[in-house]
Parts: structure tokens; sequence; C-alpha cells
């Protein structure tokens, strides 16, 4: 693997190979153990768009292993304001850095970087289209609830038309032989390309808009943030992002080890009182996302982990 | 005289060029804007519609005098003409039968049809590139952004 632009860049045996090296990782994602695996490397963070927790747990990931971050920095201040194009800026970086972290509004800008760099590029989110590090993540902690990713009840509710993360999840998670069940208001359904492709694969999907009736035969519910402006107006918007809010009285008859996940951040589809809740799993989702790119790092740059205890 | 010779003679027999046949019903207009033939040229260009044929039902056939088309141009044929028969005439003769050939990836043809996908960014230099997802029926997915083409729309985003 050069590049990690979608799920389709690691095999099955990949994932499980770079989850067991998250998970060898933990202690010094936490601050526990030193191993400065990367010493010498710099990483390029070229976020395009907003972005607290990608581009930070990046930043983190890189330097818990002894390496070097550079930063665009804003956009506003940049040479993309002149008019500088998605290659040259890429050019520029491949030859300052060892490998570059990519979020970018339009789709396919993380492939399009790919073939414009020598470095490996990791894609931190592209459009509408994929956000494979956050599916390691999602599946990192899918695996610790779980312990393991195979044959699951998979919930995706939300924006699931706009949600880059559940594109990238819902393809990786059919691949470990989950059932899906895509929970969306009408106009945010997952797009019918995805649907029928995973169909087309054989994947076994639910199609609802009934968000409380799909939640006790879940193992996961992954919640995702509505968001106001794809909405033609306010009253649109509050009628269904008021079906769209999990508390923590609709947990009731979930199942004992349910876990609920969010991509962060969360509005309202989400109340605080679920975080009490022994099925809470999107602080540690977030954290999650450190020591899964810290595997993601190493594999990119072709960095082996050491044998044996850390 | 069989149906296929009739259809063939409705227009007048060229000296030297190119024929195009088993074109699909009512597309010749779009091969004819696919191939570049739609604008003001000095080549004359003849076209018959909607003629009977035993193996499609109905076909279109283009003839271009005075010009044989270049393979490359022949393949962009592929897009609409899948199964398409091309004759280059010299003297009244069919000196040459070529084949409309699709490879795995139309590069350079036609842009993506997604007006977000990254590869439309201005001046950005690299190739368009879209790859064949299946060739029965075509469909066709930008190698960057991954979105399946509308193929009605094709002929929309030609380069």
């Amino acid at each position: 693997m050069t590049s990690l632009i979608t799920m389709d860049d690691l095999s099955n045996d990949e994932i499980n190979e770079v989850l067991e090296a998250a998970e060898k990782l933990l202690p010094v994602a936490r601050g526990e153990k030193y191993l400065p695996l990367l010493q010498g490397k710099i990483l390029g963070n070229l976020f395009f768009e907003p972005s607290t927790r990608t581009r930070m747990s990046f930043e983190t990931a890189m330097k818990r292993l002894g390496g070097d971050v550079v930063n665009l920095g804003a956009v506003a201040s940049s040479s993309v304001i002149k008019g500088e194009t998605l290659y040259d800026t890429i050019r520029m970086v491949d030859g300052y850095t060892d490998i570059i972290a990519l979020r970018h509004p339009r789709q396919g800008a993380a492939q399009y970087a790919a073939d414009s760099a020598e470095v490996p590029i990791a894609n931190g989110g592209d459009g509408a289209g994929h956000h494979p590090t956050q599916t390691m993540l999602d599946l990192f902690t899918i695996k610790q609830a779980h312990g393991g990713l195979e044959r699951l009840n998979i919930v995706l509710a939300g924006d699931l038309r706009y949600g880059r993360t559940v594109h990238s999840l819902a393809h990786a998670l059919h691949r470990f032989n989950c059932d899906l069940v895509f929970v969306s208001p009408e106009g945010l359904r997952m797009p019918a390309d995805i649907v029928s492709d995973l169909e087309a694969l054989g994947a076994k999907i639910t199609e609802t808009d009934d968000l409380f009736g799909s939640i006790n035969n879940a193992d996961v519910l992954y919640m995702t943030r509505i968001q106001k402006e794809r909405f033609p107006d306010e009253e649109e918007y509050r009628k269904v992002s008021g079906s769209f809010k999990l508390q923590a009285s609709d947990l009731n008859e979930a199942k004992e080890n349910m876990i609920v996940m969010h991509p962060l951040p969360r509005v309202d589809e989400i109340t605080p009182d679920v975080d009490k809740t022994r099925h809470a799993r999107y602080f540690e989702q977030a954290f999650n996302g450190v020591v899964t790119r810290m595997a993601l790092l190493c594999k990119l740059l072709d960095v082996e982990i050491p044998e044996g205890e850390l | 005289m069989s149906a296929p010779e009739t259809a063939m003679r409705r227009v007048t027999a060229i000296n030297n060029g190119t024929v195009l046949d088993h074109i699909p019903a009512g597309k010749a207009l779009l091969v004819l804007k696919m191939l570049g033939l739609d604008g003001e040229m000095a080549t004359p260009v003849s076209l018959v519609m909607n003629v009977p044929s035993g193996k499609m039902g109905g076909k279109d056939i283009v003839k271009v005098e005075d010009r044989e088309l270049t393979q490359s141009e022949l393949d962009r044929l592929a897009l609409i003409a899948p199964h398409a028969s091309v004759a280059i005439i010299r003297a009244y003769n069919v000196a040459e039968k070529r084949v409309v050939n699709l490879g795995e990836e139309v590069v350079n043809v036609i842009s993506c049809c997604f007006n977000n996908c990254a590869s439309l960014g201005a001046r950005e230099p690299l190739d368009h590139r879209l790859k064949v997802a299946t060739h029965e029926p075509l469909s066709l997915r930008c190698h960057y952004c991954g979105r399946t083409q509308d193929m009605e729309a094709l002929v929309d985003n030609l380069l």
C-alpha cells in the first residue's frame, strides 16, 4: 500500500493487521511509553477544510511516535488563495515531507493528490467521498467492544447522504459480513449508487426512517449529525432532527453490549444523558483516532512495529 | 435487394472516406458530436437514421467523405455505439475494416460529470480519467472521485 485513499486500499487481513498494531500501540498513544519509531519523519498536514479531531489526532499520532508535523495552516493565508492548483500544492509539500494527510472539499482530491505525489497520501476526507482513517478508528472501536468485526448488526443513522464517514464505514462493514441498517430522513438517504454497489456485492441492507425501532437489535448504533443547511426551511429541519434525537431512555431495551458511536461533533442528536450510559463510546472513539492513525502512519511509511512487548 | 443493402444505398456511395454502420437507432447525431464532426468542416458528412436492420431492428449510418477517421477517434465511438462497424473506403471499395475498441479506461475524452470532482478544479493538469466499470451495459466511473457517470450526459462533458 502506497497511499490510503479508500478502504479498498486495505485487504481484510491488512485491516486486522493495522487494528492489532493499534492495540499494541495503546500505551504509546496514552503517553505511558515512548516509542520514537517515526523519528526523523515529517507529516504534512494539509487541511483545506475545518477539522479538529482528524487534524489533531494525526498530529498527536505523529508526535507520540517521535515524528514531526508541518501544517498548511489556514487556507486563507496560503498560496491556495492565490489560485495555486492542488497539483502544485501537493508537488511542493511532497518535497518537504515524508507523508501527507489531506482533507479537501472536492471529492476525489485524495486520489488526485496521490497521482501527483511521490510520498504516501492519507485521505482525511474528500468532499462527500471517503474518510478511511475514520473508518479504521471506527472499526477499532467496534472490535474493542465486540471482540471482532464479523456478523454484527450495525445501524447507521442520520445524514447518510452527505456523511462521508458512513460511506466508507458501510463498505468496510459489509466486508466483515455485518448486517447493515440505514436509518435516515427521506432526503438524506444513503446514495443510491452506494446501496446498489453494496447489494451487488451481496450485502444485507435494510433502509428505514424509524430510528427507535432499529435500536433493540443493534450491536452498534452509529449516529451522525443532521445539518440544518441541508433543509429548505427551519421547520422541516426541526421536524426531522426531532425524530433523530437519541436520549438515554431510548436505550432501555438495547442489547447489554450495544455501543453508541458518533464521529463528532454532535449537536442535538445525542443528549448528554446518553454519555453516562454503558453504551456511549464516542469519546473513546475520538481517542482511538490517535492510536489507529499511529498504526496507519507506520504502515504507510513502511515502519515495522517491534515484535513482543513494547 | 436485402434490407441492409437498401439501407446502405439511401445515401450515395462515397469515393474515399469512412462509413460507420450499426450505430444504435437515433444516436447518429450524438456520434457526430462525439467525433467532433458536428461543427464547421470542409468534409461532406451524410447520415441515415432509423433504417431497418436485421440484427438491430433499427440502426443509423454515418458516411464521412474524404477523411479516414483515426483509431483513437473511432474508439470514442465505442462510448455510444460499442458494436458499430467501421469501413475505410478508398476508390469506392472497402479498403479496411476496423473495430471500435473500448479499453479499460477513457482518457482525456470526457470530463467527470460530477461538478465537485477534484479533476475539474481550475487549471488542474492531470488527465481526465474515466474507468470502464461494466461493458454491457456500458458504465463509467471517475478514476478520482469514483462517481458513476451519467451516460445520457456524456457528450455534454466532451473535452
